[in-house]
């Protein structure tokens, strides 16, 4: 091999090896590098500051007190039902936005990210609005309306087999249409028949889960949907020449395999509720001791005035988000790619 | 026509690709190569008679043991698949894909465990039955996707390049056990290559296409 000094190299070698000299890599990776430190030292700062303001006396008292337990309680429930929930969404929604083409599919794409769009503050006043402004009557209009919009879009130019999707969207109309017309006398809300039901919704518990589900859902599906792209559909095709069906090839091969996407999508979920605030003031309320949960306790700390509080309050969420996520991450990557 | 699979004038189009009045015969118990360069349409043929590519087909009918099997779903046309790419089920032991089909269709716990034994022996696998498919090596998965398409003894047995992408030594040593499976199993195959090497090792016929 020929080097700089070599001999026997002609001048028109030393030009081309001139031509060809490559430019130091170092700009690139300091803007690599410069990047990931001002969002990372953004980040650290906040945490930092947190930290240095709390004083640790403060963050003992706020765990004695017996609000703030019921607060981090209902949180962590509120939290672990509103994750699960997402999840059992996220799963069907996910794979059939991986999976199926049909007509309608992008405007299902976009109205899934609506809630992540929307203020927060819109999203708690739209359910306040549907649950208690709303009648039952109305609501199945607005549903059948949907639905049959929908069983329209999917049914134009689809092909003989994929028919069942508009001939459900379609019988969901027609469903929702007899209810409505079955409700066309009652006056009452939505929240009147689930308090007829005892499961009342507005400023109770069970409304908290339906306040952060929205967000929550959104971004679980989107994961979901992630995870089942990279899950290669030949996988489905082999297990459905063996005899399975679309839902046998689903559970028995897909299901498994999708385990971690999951599992991502549920902390993803669980990590969004924790940290809604908006909606969850909104339809649920901050009630001590009934609908606080811990984001509300901080807004309701700052309200009293105590900052201390407040920086005690934050630091725990702050070690519940961070510890929880490295869990995750630790599960996953203990388990191999992800 | 008497052949045990019988294509007649199948009309396929893939985006631009398009293959018109395709015919083809194989007898039955014979393993016939289907030779063609790449993009000749030869995978595409046989994923139509496996029934994966439905919307690709335009014209034409597929018969398999004297029925017509062209309207009849992948699962339903009892055609064993052996892909190029293999796609074994990761979370599943050697042993759960021998298994798969035979406990998919609710053959008995005995009945089942015959028949993975008998495929295991056949295909060497015995000392394998635990592992899952990322302690395997080419050879060795290509054998497992061999031994899961035969589990429910199929009518037709469809092999995609099955000798590609393996080394020398592993070459010889797969393309004899194909070849003795066959024979034990007295399955009717058709085998798609581009390599006409490899279509004259496996096939009792070669069929040049494109």
């Amino acid at each position: 091999m020929l080097g700089p000094g070599s001999e026997g190299m002609s001048e028109s070698n030393q030009k081309m090896q001139k031509i060809w000299k490559v430019r130091p890599e170092w700009p690139f990776l300091l803007f690599l590098v410069l990047s990931v430190v001002s969002y990372l030292g953004l980040i650290l700062l906040m945490l930092g500051a947190n930290v240095l303001s709390v004083s640790w006396s403060e963050v003992g008292r706020v765990l004695e007190d017996p609000a703030i337990q019921h607060s981090i309680k209902l949180t962590f429930a509120t939290c672990t039902a509103t994750a699960i929930l997402s999840v059992l969404v996220a799963v069907p929604v996910g794979y059939l936005l991986s999976r199926y083409r049909f007509r309608g599919r992008a405007l299902l794409d976009t109205l899934i990210d609506v809630p992540i769009l929307l203020p927060p503050l819109v999203v708690g006043l739209s359910l306040l609005i549907l649950f208690n402004r709303v009648s039952l009557s109305e609501a199945a209009w607005v549903l059948a309306g949907g639905l049959f919009l929908g069983a329209v879009l999917s049914f134009m130019g689809s092909e003989r087999r994929g028919r069942i999707v508009p001939a459900v969207l379609g019988s969901l109309a027609i469903l929702a249409t007899l209810a409505a017309m079955f409700w066309r006398g009652a006056t009452g809300s939505l929240e009147d028949a689930m308090g007829e039901l005892g499961v009342p919704m507005t400023f109770h518990p069970l409304g908290v889960v339906l306040a952060q589900f929205p967000v929550a859902a959104a971004f679980a599906i989107r994961t979901m949907r992630t995870s089942f792209d990279q899950i290669s559909p030949r996988y489905e095709e082999v297990a459905m020449t063996l005899g399975c069906h679309r839902g046998q090839a689903f559970a028995r091969v897909i299901f498994p395999l999708a385990s971690k996407g999951m599992i991502a999508a549920g902390t993803m979920a669980w990590a969004r509720a924790l940290g809604e605030f908006g909606p969850i003031l909104i339809f649920a309320g901050a009630t001590r001791g009934r609908t606080e949960v811990l984001s509300s306790s901080v807004f309701l700390e700052i309200n009293l005035g105590n900052l201390a509080g407040a920086a005690a309050l934050s630091l725990i969420m702050v070690v519940i988000a961070v510890s929880t996520l490295l869990l995750v991450r630790g599960f996953l990557g203990r388990g191999g790619s992800r | 026509m008497s052949g045990f699979l019988r294509l007649e004038k199948l009309a396929v189009r893939v985006g631009a690709f398009e293959l018109r009045d395709f015919s083809l015969e194989i007898a039955e118990g014979e393993c016939l190569s289907l030779m063609g360069p790449s993009g000749c349409g030869k995978t595409t043929v046989m994923e139509v008679i496996c029934g994966l590519r439905e919307a690709w087909r335009q014209a034409g009918k597929i018969y398999l043991g004297g029925e017509d099997v062209t309207n009849l779903a992948a699962g339903g046309r009892g055609v064993g698949l052996v892909p190029q790419d293999v796609v074994l089920f990761p979370t599943m032991t050697v042993r759960e894909h021998l298994a798969f089909g035979p406990r998919l269709h609710g053959w008995k716990r005995k009945a089942m465990g015959e028949r993975v034994e008998s495929l295991a022996v056949g295909l060497g696998l015995e000392d394998l039955l635990e592992r899952l498919p990322k302690g395997l090596s080419g050879g060795e998965s290509r054998r497992v996707a061999l031994g899961r398409a035969l589990a429910l003894r199929p009518r037709l047995l469809c092999l995609d390049e099955a000798l590609s992408g393996l080394d020398e030594a592993r070459h010889e040593d797969v393309l004899t056990m194909i070849r003795a499976m066959i024979e034990r199993e007295k399955v009717t195959t058709l085998h798609v290559t581009h390599s006409i090497v490899e279509a004259r090792a496996l096939g009792d016929r070669v069929l040049e296409m494109g």
